[in-house]
């Protein structure tokens, strides 16, 4: 039989793993967006212990292999008495890790915004935590759009991961069906193309937030 | 895990740690050069580099790594292992640099550049004395994270046959049965190269805040 016809017929198999990973990617990614820029609130204009624990939060997942991280929470836990489902300890991982790059990000960005804007809005009267969702974060998502897009392309390609702790994604799917086919060239190729598919809808969600800036008069080409 | 397996566990540090070095360097230049030939807007020429920058964004370390290296000969380049994986990481991190340098020109402060233009500086010099310390500064985190991501990436070169870091730990555990002890030392030693980086970073940006950036 022709491989390309395993690959039709498993095509059940590939659908279903397509449509965990496409789950699994955007929960996490909401979930470490909405981390990230919660980090990145706690760190606006603090000084003393809380911003270090912050920072030193963010620099220790950015040391860590996320496969370790991932190990450590899966085999880890159970020893202090936390046994997750795969499924969970998997998705905790994931926002952990990628909340902290994303709020790395975000702080990259902070350091390029003008001071003067802020202390305009504290002289307006605004909150701090208006200013920061009006003022601050609108802007730091337009500069750092591109960065952003790296990071979930980065996201998505660590859900792959997740199979080895036994969750059910499109990696593991195409596994499975290429080690009881023997098809694995074809197999692999059916999940390049897979999540290059999920990539180009990131890249074109991101080029289509460029309008949201451009109306605005944030961006000079 | 006895003092001659730590020896060991370091050589494989160090291939490494100098492949990732190269790589690092290599792509951060090309990535801006990549910025660079993207803003300027030449047709063909940048749909070409948007084909490139997602295709080598989208693909998984260790099937470029393979690619390159089980295809080279075929385009009649003989390539050494070595030169290999270096081409493969840098094909990848600059793809992600070129994003962050992007990034960095698109939210370049507006009235900076205005005003320098009006003083009566020519784009290139514009280029080099104002925008591009301020780029250097501000994309710092993100370079800084792609580098982070390289280096854990970097195991994907162990496909090939180089003996690097975690294939080091890997043959440990066969020879000793013991898997788990190599593997947490590599992970250590990853850490603490890592480490390093994150620190030099943190060292860099008191450098910049000094210059009142």
């Amino acid at each position: 039989m022709n491989p390309w016809e395993i690959i039709w017929r498993a095509r059940g198999a590939f659908l279903d793993g397509f449509l965990d990973t496409l789950a699994i990617f955007l929960l996490a990614a909401l979930l470490a967006f909405a981390l990230g820029c919660l980090l990145v609130y706690g760190l606006e204009g603090r000084t003393g212990p809380t911003r270090r624990a912050l920072r030193g939060f963010i620099d220790v997942m950015r040391m860590l292999p996320f496969l370790v991280l991932v190990y450590l929470l899966y085999y880890g836990l159970p020893q202090l008495g936390v046994r997750l489902p795969a499924w969970s300890a998997g998705m905790i991982a994931l926002v952990l890790y990628h909340g902290a790059y994303f709020a790395e990000i975000l702080r990259g960005g902070r350091t390029m915004l003008p001071a003067g804007q802020i202390e305009a809005a504290q002289a307006h009267g605004f909150a701090p935590g208006k200013a920061f969702r009006r003022l601050v974060l609108p802007q730091l998502l337009i500069r750092t759009r591109p960065l952003l897009g790296n990071q979930l392309i980065l996201a998505l390609k660590d859900t792959a991961f997740l199979g080895i702790i036994t969750v059910q994604e499109l990696t593991a799917a195409a596994n499975s069906v290429q080690s009881s086919h023997f098809v694995p060239m074809e197999a692999f190729l059916m999940v390049i193309l897979l999540y290059w598919l999920i990539s180009i809808g990131i890249e074109l969600l991101i080029k289509w937030s460029a309008r949201f800036g451009a109306k605005r008069g944030f961006e000079h080409v | 895990m006895n003092g001659q397996a730590w020896l060991l566990l370091l050589d494989g540090a160090w291939v490494t740690v100098w492949i990732s070095a190269v790589a690092i360097g290599l792509g951060v230049v090309l990535g801006l050069l990549v910025a660079l030939l993207r803003m300027a807007r030449i047709p063909f020429l940048e749909q070409l580099l948007i084909l490139y920058t997602s295709l080598a964004r989208a693909t998984p370390l260790v099937t470029l790594v393979l690619f390159v290296f089980l295809a080279a000969p075929g385009w009649g380049l003989n390539l050494s292992r070595e030169a290999a994986a270096i081409l493969a990481l840098t094909a990848n991190t600059a793809a992600f640099n070129a994003e962050i340098w992007r990034g960095a020109f698109l939210g370049f402060s507006r009235d900076q550049r205005e005003s320098a233009l009006a003083c009566g500086m020519t784009p290139w010099l514009l280029f080099r004395r104002i925008m591009l310390p301020q780029m250097l500064a501000g994309s710092l985190p993100g370079l800084v994270n792609e580098m982070t991501f390289l280096i854990k990436g970097s195991p994907a070169i162990a496909v090939i046959g180089l003996v690097d870091l975690s294939r080091v730990s890997n043959r440990i555990g066969a020879v000793t049965y013991e898997p788990l002890p190599p593997i947490l030392a590599a992970a250590l030693i990853y850490m603490a190269i890592l480490g390093v980086l994150v620190r030099l970073q943190a060292l860099a940006e008191r450098k910049a805040g000094r210059l009142a950036m």
